[in-house]
Formats: structure tokens, sequence, C-alpha cells
């Protein structure tokens, strides 16, 4: 029993390294908030177009009746990280061949337009989200974001943040890992 | 002009996040409407109520609650709705539930293990102390070693 005792403290100093090692791990980041949606299906809600942009609105019947997996991307005129993933995000959309659709985050019509008639409208669907009702249906948290959704409708995944650099490739290990489930 | 900035000093209120085209009429409504948000994480700031944040979605979720409030929820509806979309993250005051078993039980647990030390530790170096005393054999042989001295 003495014995024993004399290791305690030993294993009290391992099993504290081990958890300060677990939080030292790369890309833990403990600010981060899963989403509460995940293999949820997705909100119901409705959106008009953004007046003055050719692309129509956006609805949940838009995704529940996609065949294909399919991104949803929260995006805003005045936030500088979604001009910073802009144009990985169209090249992502277009090299996988996958349905891109926009959330516009409390955005004025006029700026919206105007950025996307500057950078580019890969979407083929874009919701004016003006009172930003539906971003809380959706549990937006911030500008940009960015979910993938399975045939049918339900939420499988979401990157928080622009997806430039890490957040690029964690969204395309998620869509690779969802494309085996959902060819 | 010093007693007046004294008594200014008392006067100021402290800051308020709530807006007051957010304040409901209703008081009843309104206190609850604050308690509540005072139990609510801000998304966005993350170690601050939605009641003292002035982040954008801080404050979209107190109109919506007074919303909720306002349409007859109760509070436990209106926590419900907002778990449900930005998750149990965003209560301060998290469940009581599997998943969180060790956060509730464990600064008890560890407080009981830390009791426990002490009060073993103690009471063994009581037994300790109470056997310093000689023992007959001893009380002997000092007596042996003393009266040798005499000689």
């Amino acid at each position: 029993m003495r014995r024993i005792l004399f290791f305690l403290p030993l294993a009290i100093v391992a099993f504290l390294g081990g958890v300060f090692l677990w939080g030292l791990q790369d890309g833990r980041d403990p600010g981060s908030i899963p989403s509460a949606l995940i293999n949820k299906p997705a909100p119901a809600f409705e959106l008009s177009a953004i007046d003055g942009v050719g692309t129509p609105g956006f609805a949940q019947s838009d995704l529940a009746s996609l065949e294909e997996l399919s991104l949803v991307n929260v995006f805003a005129s005045w936030c500088a990280p979604c001009r910073a993933e802009h144009p990985l995000l169209t090249r992502l959309a277009e090299e996988e061949g996958i349905p891109l659709f926009g959330l516009n985050y409390k955005d004025k019509a006029d700026a919206a337009a105007a950025w996307l008639e500057e950078l580019g409208n890969p979407y083929q669907r874009i919701g004016h989200d003006l009172s930003g009702r539906v971003g809380i249906e959706w549990g937006v948290t911030g500008v940009p974001e960015t979910f993938i959704i399975a045939p049918g409708g339900t939420i499988l995944y979401r990157e928080a943040g622009p997806v430039v650099g890490d957040g690029m490739k964690r969204l395309q290990k998620a869509l690779a890992d969802l494309r085996e489930d959902y060819p | 002009m010093k007693r007046l900035l004294c008594l200014l000093l008392f006067c100021a209120t402290p800051l308020f996040a709530v807006e007051p085209d957010e304040i409901l009429d209703d008081s009843v409504l309104e206190e609850r409407a604050r308690a509540i948000s005072a139990q609510v994480r801000c998304v966005v700031c993350q170690n601050e109520p939605i009641d003292s944040s002035n982040a954008g979605v801080a404050r979209d979720l107190r109109l919506l609650i007074r919303e909720r409030l306002v349409a007859g929820d109760s509070d436990a509806q209106v926590y419900e709705f907002l778990v449900a979309r930005y998750g149990e993250f965003v209560l301060f005051k998290p469940p009581f539930k599997p998943s969180t078993y060790a956060l509730w039980i464990a600064p008890f647990a560890i407080l009981l293990f830390g009791a426990g030390a002490v009060f073993l530790t103690l009471s063994r170096q009581k037994t300790a102390a109470a056997a310093k005393g000689l023992s007959a054999e001893e009380e002997r042989r000092v007596k042996d070693l003393l009266s040798e001295g005499d000689k």
C-alpha cells in the first residue's frame, strides 16, 4: 500500500501531462463552437433574391429537392474574409462540380450586387437575409460560414470562418469523406 | 466643483448594451428577458452574456428572446429555441446530464478526495503521537542507566 502511494504523485503528473498535451494539440481551437445542426435537416426558410441581381432566391425546398451534395455559403459584401475566400470557393465549386448556394447575410442589396459584379457570381441561388433572422435559424455565429448539405437537405458539416488555408483543407477533407457516403 | 463631480460619479449608471428601442413596455416580460439574456453566451465574444454584448448577433438574439416572450413562450421554451440553433454552448449554466457529469461532479469529487486525504494524514499523525511514549522495556532500561550513575 505504501509503495503504491509513492507512485501517486508520478501518476498525477503523468495524467496532468496528458491533459496538457491534449490541450496543445495542433489545430485544436477551444473557441470553436460545434454547430448544433449537424445531421439535422436544414431549417425552414424562404428568402427572396437580391434586388438587382439576376440570381433567383433561395429556400429550404431548393435543398430538399437536391439529389447530390451541395454547399451553402453565408457571405456579405462588408465581410473582408468573404472577399478572401471568394475565388477559392468559386474554384472549389467549379472543380468539384458541386452546386453552391449563397446566404447573403445582413447586406444592402446594392452593396451585395456591386460585390458580386466585381468578384463574380458562382452561386446558383442567393437568398437575401437582410434582417439576419435566417442566419440565426442556421446558427450562424459570424460570416463567412460554409455548410455541406446532403441530398435531401440534411446539414452534414459546417466550416466556420473563411475557407482559405487550413479552413479550405478541412472543407476539402470533409467533402472527400462525405463523397464516399454520397457518391 | 469637486463635490459636483463626486455627485455625478455616484449618479453614474452602469453601461448596458441593451438599447432603448429593444426594451419592452411590459416590465415583467422585460425583467424575464434580461434574466434570460444574462444566462446566454454571446457566440461572437464568447465570455460575455448577450445582455452586455454589443455584437450584432447578440442584439438580434436579445430582440428574438423578447419576441418569443411576447408570443407567450416560457423561459424554458426560449432556452430550448436557442439551444436548438446554437447548441448547449450558449448556456452559461449547462444542464446536468451524462455528458456534463464530469463538469458538475468533478469539483466536489476532488474536494471530497482532498478532505479524505487530509483526514487520513491527521488521524495517522495522532496515532503516531500516541505511540511516542516509552514502552515498559524502555522505562526499565532508563531506570537501570540512571541508577548506574548513582554508583
